[in-house]
């Protein structure tokens, strides 16, 4: 952009920055003992003579393989289930999509499935109930085109709950799969 | 082989500690013809038996590390009390009636029965502590029937004075032998898992205490997520679930040496292991690509054997005592429940019925009766039914109770406990607790800090 302002602009901000210089001056307090000369006036080499460099521009808010990255594409990296289930609703179709969209364009990134359950169970069920869970989300996944070999898969059961608490609210937020990016 | 070495060498070293070279001596036990007083193991909780509990008389002026041997002779006293009072059986009459009636003085060898009786009690453990020159304790008892003015019986044991509890526990199980006809739980460790931190970044770590909650000890760092862990019958080990590199497996535990070593070389999560009857194999689920099975190792040759292959999950193995069955939770019919089977895996039965969900099935180790974790209606319950299935019995109920834990006579149940979050976060207390068969003597296991899935240790021999 820079290289694109014209000269009259350029030189009506140099002309603005030597006026609210001048006016710094009458702010100090002090009366000068001679009158200050225009300074804009005694320039004798004018700026326009060396052109200012063109500058290169690059982005630095390219979409890198990161977690948090995954985390905005695709809702938090989570999928929900309901007590005791592990199959698919059409909400966590839809965030597992993403997921796989975010995956295809990351096709260096290897991911762990997390499977998560609610405190409703015990703990060596809820182990295998995780296990399910995080399986059915990496199946998903492989179904939508992403290569198994990227795709780990380890069960929390209930041992890693997402928030605390004890009632519908907060269980339903537990019994989740997390993807996380390796 | 190397696990064969290491099992020899855990005998070895067992053998030499835990037997605290103790010389256990039998004396002047006089059986009287008929025994007056029997305590009922099934009716604990309907009129537990007056037994009054005397220290231990000893010498004041002797002392050893921690105080006088007189005192060490009180110390004793209390933790046989406190033995006999938890398991609900007992009742230990109170010491200040033995001060008044002026009956703590007097031949240890010839009570006046009828101060005792006039005080209600109706047995009486007397004895004494004293240290002998080669640095040990002598300690001796005897258990006296009030009523039929006879003794019932009487023991002496030697041991170093740090081993003190011991003894204490040692003379429980004694005692409680003698009077209920069954074997005592006194002198046993419970391996658990202390729990600490906020729930969602929870810290578990491996611990051993005595069945009393004394001589705690911290078996892992909490560095990685522990679960489950379960005694082996017959060695000093520990099998348990790590989390290890974030890779749940089967790990097996040498209390003696502190080594960890991974069970097998699953390509999916081992998880809900235990120890088969003769320590000899280790059964265990292992999750691979979504389902859960059976499978049991041998450890000595670390063979493999799939015993259930179904597309339900089937976890939470248990061996009937002789080895023949296996129970085992599983959701093949729709829902959890607790299937039997035999142990080569055939004729797998389905033998809880109830209503709701059925868990964590362990086989008592009597053999009479398999215990679990029922789920219904939004609150968990611990129960016990025969292994057919029949004579189901509810013995404590809250909004999470879950792992049952037999004590090695059969007699006793240990869980553990959650409490229910609030909204502000706040709750979540998980502690132990034991109750016994007839489910009215429930009682809390105090631990440092928060406690779930504890396992009882067989007797210490």
């Amino acid at each position: 952009m820079l290289e694109k302002m014209n000269s009259v602009k350029y030189w009506a901000l140099i002309g603005s920055a030597l006026l609210l210089s001048a006016c710094a001056n009458t702010n100090t307090g002090t009366v000068p003992d001679t009158p200050t000369e225009p300074v804009a006036v005694e320039t004798e080499e004018p700026v326009v003579a060396s052109p200012p460099e063109t500058v290169d521009v690059e982005t630095v808010m390219e979409d890198p393989a990161t977690q948090s990255s995954l985390d905005m594409a695709s809702g938090n990296s989570v999928a929900y289930f309901g007590y005791d289930r592990y199959d698919l609703s059409s909400d966590a179709r839809a965030a597992l999509q993403a997921q796989a969209a975010w995956l295809q364009t990351h096709a260096a990134v290897k991911i762990t499935v997390e499977g998560h359950c609610d405190e409703r169970g015990t703990r060596e069920y809820n182990l295998a109930l995780g296990d399910r869970r995080a399986n059915s989300v990496k199946n998903y996944l492989v179904a939508l085109g992403v290569d198994p070999s990227r795709i780990h898969t380890v069960s929390y059961g209930k041992e890693r709950p997402a928030v605390t608490g004890s009632g519908e609210a907060a269980w339903a937020k537990n019994r989740r799969s997390y993807t996380r990016v390796n | 082989m190397r696990l064969f070495k290491i099992l020899r060498l855990v005998t070895a070293g067992f053998t030499l500690s835990a037997l605290l070279a103790a010389l256990l001596v039998t004396f002047a036990v006089t059986m009287p013809a008929e025994a007056r007083i029997v305590v009922d193991v099934n009716r604990g909780h309907a009129d537990p038996l007056p037994i009054a509990i005397t220290d231990l008389v000893g010498s004041e002026s002797d002392i050893i590390s921690g105080g006088s041997v007189k005192n060490y002779g009180q110390r004793i006293a209390l933790v046989i009390k406190a033995n006999l009072t938890r398991s609900g059986l007992f009742h230990s009459v109170d010491s200040e009636a033995f001060i008044r009636s002026g009956t703590v003085e007097g031949n240890l060898r010839n009570p006046n029965f009828n101060n005792w009786k006039a005080i209600g009690a109706h047995a009486l453990m007397n004895g004494s502590i004293s240290l002998q020159e080669d640095g040990r304790l002598k300690v001796e008892f005897r258990l006296w029937d009030v009523l039929g003015a006879n003794q019932m019986t009487g023991l002496r044991y030697f041991t170093s004075p740090k081993n003190w509890r011991r003894i204490a526990h040692l003379i429980s199980d004694a005692i409680y032998k003698r009077m209920t006809g069954e074997s005592g739980y006194f002198d046993t460790r419970v391996v658990y898992i202390s729990e600490s931190g906020i729930a969602t970044k929870r810290v578990k770590r491996l611990a051993i205490m005595d069945q009393d909650g004394h001589n705690h000890t911290f078996l892992t760092n909490g560095k990685n997520l522990v679960l489950t862990p379960r005694f082996s019958p017959t060695a000093q080990e520990i099998t348990y679930l790590s989390y290890h590199n974030d890779d749940p497996r089967v790990y097996l535990y040498n209390i003696d040496s502190g080594k960890q070593e991974i069970l097998g070389d699953f390509p999916g999560m081992t998880f809900a292991p235990r120890f088969s009857p003769d320590g000899n194999k280790v059964i265990m689920s292992q999750a691979y690509k979504g389902n859960s099975d059976i499978y049991v190792m041998e450890l000595r040759t670390r063979k493999i054997k799939q015993l259930t292959r179904h597309t339900a999950i089937d976890t939470s193995p248990s061996y009937s005592p002789d080895s023949r069955y296996v129970t085992f939770n599983s959701d093949r019919g729709g829902s959890q429940q607790i299937y039997v089977m035999e142990s080569s895996g055939k004729n797998i039965k389905r033998i809880s019925f109830g209503k709701g969900r059925y868990s964590t099935p362990v086989w008592s180790p009597r053999g009479d009766l398999i215990a679990f974790t029922r789920q219904y209606q939004g609150k968990f319950y611990i129960g016990v039914m025969r292994p057919d299935g029949s004579g189901e019995r509810l013995l404590s109920e809250s909004f999470l109770d879950e792992g049952p834990t037999w004590s090695p006579n059969g007699r006793v149940i240990m869980f553990f406990r959650q409490q229910p979050y609030d909204n502000k976060g706040r709750g979540g207390e998980t502690q132990l607790w034991t109750v016994d068969l007839t489910g009215y003597n429930e009682r809390q296991v105090i631990t440092p800090l928060d406690a779930s899935d504890p396992a009882w240790s067989p007797l210490i021999r």
